[in-house]
């Protein structure tokens, strides 16, 4: 705009002097907790001016980098070429089979024979990762689709898990047996604590949520009589095929193809279900209650069904949690759990599918890989929810909405939208 | 004939301030009637009211649907005044703003349609007609407010009179038979104005329904509508054919009071 | 009766750092509607950044009540300064966003100061010189300490000031303007920019005073507990009344009662239970809090 009239070295200029502001007031602001230690042992104290020297340089290039995304952001806003431009290509590629069947049939074939590729540590991960993906899509229902900010979802793994564990503990209740029906819990207590939140506010539910989540967590840790407390529970079974004994590598295996058709049928459920009448409730709720319940559609039940339906997944992925580990004990199921499987939906897309595999897969095995990357995993997680809220809101693959083609015309039957509806 | 619409002595309070006080309204049906008064006055208020999003402090509201006994909606919720055949549009348009034009007419057919998850997950046959029909019903209404050239775009990208259209088609895929719009030529141009009047004129006539309006523009309060009602401060001060309202020295006051007023 | 008085003025104690943490929460939330979930972080920074300067500041043999009020000092300009950095980073570019988004970036935004503050410093509990020294005239008292008393007397102080500087100063009004209607105060001419960071910077001075305190009582610190502490002072803002100071400040005190009575005749292990029970119950029986006015959205 007006960049181009000013001549450009005092451009420059300022734009330096911005930086270096920048880069000071953070050398400033991060001094005595980066730069200065103290050694709580023999009370000294150990400075690493390094550190402000780092702390400076990242400011000053940062603060160039966060001043030219905001500016694109803006110009963004009032263009938004390349918004449609990525949304075309997404379009493009879900619906256009030529270009997205050979690929699923590759991949297809990479996810079959994982095993017999990789390590039985490898696959381990990969399972966990698999797990987050299912976590995340499960969360998406009711985070992504139906915009209830739940903070408190790990109770819902944790139930699942605690369920399992109990149940195999005293009654030698089976994974198979147990699954559907951790499931089952999990929805009945996302139905209970779904009831009496109702009413509240986005950010009051969070909130609630959030001190429901702990509640659960410092209730299985103090009641031992009941889930043995922080000692937890060990020894639960994994999952067998027909009282066949498996080795400890098998048994991964199996528990890997286990969680792909987990994973694939979480993925055909919540793909159909978002173009699905329920769906488009969840959504329309999401984007403004008052209109939503003056449509004709009931608010409560709606929400109730999300949470209930959010929660299933969680205790589908707890149960299987507790037989992978077979061990599980309160500290799995912190607050922690809960972002990060919020993260994970939000990093991805909130209300996409791909998204939120994609999500998890960075997330989890991005650590897993990257030793060196791992001790910095959280704060990487923190900021990446930051910058994506403040650049990219629709998160790495943003939702896309089903396309519907009519032909001209005849108003009998109006087209061929629902074949692309119900294909 | 009963009135489809009949409302006694509505007054509704917020905190210490009166804002509808023994409000009388009735639509016969078929008919078009305007609702106007000054910015404040409580219009929106009273549609507020009458669709359940809040709790009128006293009075009665009573329907009549065409098929279907008369009914009590006092303490209603507005999905379920919406099910019993009413439905509005809002003045700060409040569209689903993330999801297609087509989408947001679907969601409006939520309370004629029943499929549930087990549909969803499952698709069966029946699943996949009531979808199909969902479909092909909003199609139509958005072919009356001339928008199936848009189905597949966002809500948000729509200009603006496109967006209020879309509120009266999503507001009729709910089958109603009172229509309720508020403000409905609220930032039109004149042309666009004009084609608003046939529409709704024609939707009337089509649909077999009856409307209540709330505008601002005269021209067109004046020419579509068979009554008007005049609100100020939350009082009715004046009701009649246009001719006879145009004519009542209160409205005439009340309105030179409010300048600023479009 | 003795057991009592104790239990009475732990959770007086308990309360008025609630209130203190309760009071950034509340003021945010009345100006623009976002709880702030990275408030916890800065009364935890406002802790280490303390105990920072006071072991920095007791190497060069300052000691005392000077060298309390020194590093508590520097304690509050640092939390301050995070506080508007945070502002400025994490929500000014949401304004216009959706509901949601200033929340999870909040949430981000905790995450990320625990993890910063974790890796920089340390994961184990550090303690806390106890910088508060004993008053000779409270040898002989049992039901409290000095720095408790110490404790409940600044926030008294600190509640006034505010109370004070909001209904008497210019920037106060302008706070109540904005608080009351955004797009009017700014219409009239109030910078709406500023006043925001004047909120995020005395509410964060506030949480840095609770963080010197309540450390220097308890005598040892983590990267954690701005966590919990963060989550208690908001369920006291809300029951209170959230956006109403003095609803900020009962609200503290009745947290701060129910916990010591609850965790002193009925059982410790739960202690966080009853707190997040409250908060439940409250939010789900009384939204609006004990002071607050019940409110319905404008369609
Ligand atoms: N939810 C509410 N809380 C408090 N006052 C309200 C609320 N809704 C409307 N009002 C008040 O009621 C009066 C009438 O408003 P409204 O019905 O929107 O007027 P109109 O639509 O005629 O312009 C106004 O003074 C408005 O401030
Ligand atoms: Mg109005």
């Amino acid at each position: 705009m007006d960049s181009e009239k000013r001549p450009m070295l005092p451009l420059i200029g300022s734009e330096i002097v911005k930086s270096t502001l920048t880069a000071l007031w953070f050398m400033f602001l991060t001094f005595p907790i980066m730069v200065i230690k103290i050694s709580p042992l023999d009370k000294t104290i150990h400075w690493r001016w390094m550190n402000l020297v780092y702390v400076g340089a990242g400011a000053f290039f940062l603060s160039f980098l966060w001043r030219y995304f905001m500016e694109r952001k803006v110009q963004g806003a009032r263009a938004d070429e390349d918004g449609g431009w990525q949304k075309r290509a997404g379009q493009r590629i879900s619906t256009d089979r030529r270009i997205y069947l050979p690929g699923l049939i590759a991949l297809g074939a990479f996810v079959a024979i994982f095993p017999f590729l990789f390590s039985s540590y490898q696959t381990s991960i990969m399972i966990t990762a698999l797990m987050y993906v299912m976590l995340g899509l499960g969360l998406n229902i009711v985070v992504g689709l139906a915009g209830l900010l739940n903070l408190g979802y790990v109770a819902f793994y944790a139930v699942g898990a605690y369920f399992f564990a109990l149940m195999n503990h005293h009654f030698g209740l089976g994974f198979w047996f147990a699954l559907p029906m951790a499931g089952a819990i999990a929805a009945i207590f996302g139905i209970l604590l779904g009831f009496p939140v109702l009413r509240l506010r986005g950010d009051y539910l969070a909130i609630v949520t959030l001190g429901f989540g702990e509640i659960i967590r410092l209730i299985l840790e103090n009641w031992n009589d009941f889930s043995f407390g922080p000692s937890g529970i060990a020894g639960i079974s994994r999952p067998g095929i027909m009282g066949a004994s498996l080795t400890l590598h098998q048994h991964t295996i199996y528990l890997y193809y286990i969680m792909i058709v987990m994973v694939v049928f979480t993925m055909i459920v919540v793909g159909r279900l978002r173009n699905s009448r329920i769906g488009r409730a969840w959504i329309a709720l999401r984007e403004d209650e008052v209109a939503c319940q003056a449509m004709g559609i009931d608010k409560a039940k709606t929400k109730l069904m999300a949470f209930a339906l959010g929660a299933t997944w969680a205790g589908f992925v707890g149960c299987i949690f507790a037989a992978k580990t077979t061990f599980i004990n309160p500290s799995s199921f912190t607050f922690m759990e809960s972002a990060i499987i919020l993260s994970i939906v939000v990093l991805g897309g909130m209300g996409s599918i791909m998204g939120v595999v994609v999500g998890a897969f960075i997330l989890i095995l991005l650590p897993e890989y990257l030793r060196a990357f791992s001790e910095y995993r959280m704060l990487v997680f923190g900021a990446s929810m930051v910058l994506i809220m403040v650049f990219r809101p629709q998160g790495i693959i943003g939702g896309i909405r089903q396309h519907y083609t009519f032909q001209r015309k005849p108003a009998a039957d109006a087209g061929e939208g629902g074949d692309a509806a119900c294909a | 004939m009963q009135p489809v619409l009949d409302v006694k002595k509505l007054t509704m309070d917020f905190g210490g301030l009166r804002a509808l006080e023994g409000i009388d309204l009735q639509v016969n049906r078929g008919e078009i009637v305007a609702l106007i008064g000054p910015n404040g006055a409580g219009k929106t208020t009273f549609f507020n009211c009458i669709t359940g999003i809040y709790e009128p402090s006293g009075g009665d509201m009573i329907i009549n649907p065409p098929d279907k006994p008369a009914k009590r909606i006092n303490k209603l919720k507005p999905n379920t005044v919406t099910e019993s055949g009413l439905a509005r549009t809002f003045q700060n348009i409040r569209l689903f703003q993330k999801m297609t034009v087509l989408e947001n007419v679907m969601v409006a057919r939520h309370c004629r349609t029943r499929s549930g998850i087990l549909g969803a997950i499952f698709r069966g046959t029946k699943t996949c007609a009531e979808e199909q029909e969902m479909v092909d019903f909003s199609y139509r209404m958005l072919e009356k407010v001339g928008l199936e050239g848009y189905v597949n775009d966002l809500a948000q990208e729509l200009p603006y009179g496109a967006q209020r259209r879309l509120e009266i088609a999503r507001a009729m895929a709910t089958e109603p038979f009172l229509l309720l719009l508020d403000e409905p030529a609220a930032g039109m141009n004149p042309r666009e104005t004009r084609e608003l009047d046939a529409l709704i004129t024609r939707i009337r006539d089509e649909e077999n329904l009856s409307i209540l309006l709330i505008e601002h523009d005269m021209k067109l309060v004046m020419s579509i509508s068979q009554r008007i009602y005049v609100l100020d401060y939350g009082k009715m001060i004046a009701r009649g054919t246009p001719a006879e309202v145009a004519a009542d020295p209160n409205v005439v006051k009340a309105y030179l009071g409010e300048t600023f007023d479009a | 009766m003795e057991y009592f008085l104790e239990l009475f003025f732990g959770g007086l104690t308990r309360g008025s750092i609630y209130a203190l943490i309760a009071l950034g929460y509340t003021m945010v939330y009345g100006i623009i509607e976002l709880i702030n979930f990275a408030h916890g972080e800065i009364y935890m920074i406002g802790a280490f950044t303390a105990l920072i300067a006071a072991s920095a500041l007791a190497m060069l043999g300052m000691d005392g009540w000077s060298l309390l009020a020194l590093s508590g000092v520097i304690a509050i300009i640092y939390s301050a300064a995070y506080g508007f950095t945070i502002e400025k980073i994490a929500y000014k570019p949401l304004r216009k966003a959706q509901r949601l988004s200033p929340l999870i970036s909040a949430i981000g935004m905790s995450i990320f100061l625990q993890n910063y503050v974790l890796l920089a410093q340390t994961s184990d509990f550090l303690s806390f010189p106890a910088l508060i020294d004993e008053f000779s005239f409270m040898e002989n008292v049992t039901i409290i300490g000095s720095a408790e008393l110490v404790i409940i007397i600044t926030t008294a102080v600190a509640t006034a000031i505010l109370t004070l500087f909001i209904k008497f100063t210019r920037m106060g009004r302008a706070m109540r303007a904005v608080a009351q209607d955004k797009t009017m105060a700014m219409l009239l001419g109030v910078n709406v920019n500023r006043v925001i960071s004047a909120t995020f910077i005395i509410g964060s001075a506030l949480a840095a005073v609770g963080g010197v305190l309540i450390s220097s009582q308890i005598g040892q610190i983590n990267f954690y507990i701005g966590f919990i502490a963060g989550i208690k002072a908001f369920t006291a803002a809300v029951l209170g009344g959230i956006g109403s100071i003095p609803g900020a400040v009962l609200g503290g005190l009745v947290l701060g009662w129910t916990e010591s009575f609850a965790t002193g005749y009925i059982s410790s292990d739960y202690e966080d239970v009853f707190a997040f029970g409250l908060l439940v119950f409250i939010l789900i029986f009384r939204p609006a809090g004990i002071l607050g006015k019940a409110s319905s959205e404008k369609v």
